[in-house]
């Protein structure tokens, strides 16, 4: 199983979006949207879920919690149903402090386990308050987990919670950015067993700068010295990114049931990591 | 208690600056205990709104606290000239004095921050939201709804580095802090609690009680 990513930009040209998308579409099983990453504000995620199922794409629709209180999810939740979406990814969402709209009210009146929760009820034909509905949903739910937690206890408290995810009704998870395999590995033994299928995730490196700005300022993504040597030390650096990208690809799809490709920009790369990866 | 802060005194000029009889009083309790409103402040603004006005008759006191109508009530003599009050007491304080005396002014000399405690000499930090449903007996004494950044009831977010939040550096991930005050207990159990989603009580609130209402 291999699934991508693209974030909509700030604005209504989709133009370049799509046509990502296009690329991404023959070589992968699904497409994540994602929901104003990294709290800026953008165009919408069930928008472009919806323009990605008219080509024919599977889209993985990104929720998070941040803007919308337990209406506005459920309500946002049916229109999707009704325009086709069928996957979602529910996530608690980063601070509204961390984007483009610092003074904006944070909301997170349900965080990613209670709205998976939800996401159940209502493909069970109810909603939260317990009321019946017209026409339930049937949605394939998904949750992230961030196998690179940084302290023991912050670990801990991943898995403490990936185990309340899947209890809520996660099916699917997406990890962080993995750079580092034995780790990783010993993180799949911690959770073996688990009914659910993890897909593990991939950044491409676009430079050394990047690596060392992820390992200060993105939470569980660990960049090892070794392979930022590489990016320093190449003389084309598109080139070595899409080696040590395969490299994991590889590495990964023996460890979990499939990877999860993060491009950032370069989605026109990932066919190009797939073909090395064999897949 | 309630923390405040002193608003900053281009504010205060332009508040009281149409009215040349005012009243500055501070209040005993909180603002007394987090050196907001106590009586040295009270003493240290009436000082600096002296020095930038010569116009101003301006007189100061104290009442040992601004949010109950019994001490309010000693406010009536000491007013009765004066066409403004201003406050060093908190939000509450100030609203309780506005209601008693609805035909003068009552001015806000500080911003109310919150229900916290002093952490250090100098530094406060809040503790809690008066949420109206306390759920410290599950999560080690440590209150989750007000210091998550996110506010969440059902572990952290992924967001934490070093057990710092994302938000800032300077507040510690609550759910680290739980979680090590969970095993320091021998109660890591608490952490698997089936989902919770929190039920928002009505604000403004409003608690009455049948049994201490007059017969």
């Amino acid at each position: 199983m291999v699934t991508a990513e693209i974030g909509p930009g700030k604005g209504t040209d989709v133009g370049a979006l799509l046509e990502d998308a296009s690329i991404l579409k023959d070589r992968v099983d699904g497409i994540n949207v994602t929901d104003m990453q990294s709290s800026v504000m953008r165009l919408g995620s069930m928008a472009v879920c919806h323009l990605l199922r008219d080509m024919e794409i599977d889209a993985i629709l990104q929720v998070t919690c941040r803007d919308r209180n337990r209406l506005a999810l459920q309500s946002d939740l049916l229109s999707a149903w009704v325009l086709g979406i069928r996957n979602v990814l529910a996530l608690t969402g980063d601070h509204p402090t961390l984007g483009d709209h610092p003074q904006a009210k944070p909301v997170f009146d349900l965080d990613s386990v209670s709205l998976l929760e939800v996401i159940g009820k209502l493909g069970a034909g109810v909603d939260v308050a317990g009321n019946e509905l017209k026409g339930a949903t049937g949605f394939l739910a998904g949750a992230v987990v961030n196998p690179g937690a940084d302290t023991e206890a912050a670990l801990d408290l991943q898995i403490v919670k990936m185990e309340k995810k899947i209890k809520a009704g996660a099916q699917f998870f997406q990890t962080q950015a993995i750079y580092d395999l034995d780790q990783f590995e010993k993180f799949m033994k911690r959770v073996e067993g688990y009914r659910t299928k993890i897909l593990g995730g991939v950044i491409l490196l676009k430079s050394a700068g990047m690596a060392r700005f992820m390992n200060k300022n993105v939470a569980g993504v660990f960049v090892p010295e070794h392979l930022i040597k590489e990016m320093t030390e190449t003389k084309d650096k598109v080139k070595t990114s899409i080696e040590i990208a395969a490299r994991l690809v590889k590495g990964l799809k023996d460890l979990c049931h499939g990877v999860h490709i993060m491009a950032i920009g370069w989605e026109k790369r990932v066919p190009q990591v797939l073909d090395e990866a064999g897949l | 208690m309630i923390i405040a802060k002193q608003k900053d005194m281009t504010e205060i000029a332009k508040m009281v600056a149409p009215y040349s009889r005012i009243y500055v009083v501070g209040c005993g309790m909180c603002m007394t205990y987090c050196s907001a409103g106590g009586p040295e402040e009270v003493e240290k603004l009436a000082e600096r709104l002296m020095a930038g006005r010569e116009d101003l008759i301006l007189e100061k006191g104290m009442i040992p606290r601004q949010c109950s109508e019994k001490f309010i009530e000693r406010l009536e003599e000491k007013t009765r000239d004066f066409e403004a009050i201003l406050s060093l007491g908190c939000g509450n304080g100030v609203q309780a004095v506005a209601m008693r005396f609805p035909d003068k002014r009552v001015l806000p000399a500080l911003d109310t921050q919150f229900i916290g405690i002093e952490k250090e000499s100098g530094l406060w930090t809040e503790m809690c939201m008066a949420c109206g449903d306390c759920i410290l007996w599950r999560t080690a004494g440590i209150c989750p709804v007000t210091r998550c950044a996110k506010g969440l009831l059902n572990g952290p977010c992924g967001g934490s580095q070093e057990g710092r939040c994302e938000v800032s550096n300077d507040i510690p991930c609550a759910w680290q802090e739980i979680y090590y005050g969970l095993k320091r207990l021998g109660i890591l159990d608490y952490l698997k609690t089936e989902v919770q989603i929190k039920s928002w009580s009505v604000r403004p609130g409003r608690l009455a009680r049948e049994e201490l209402k007059p017969q």
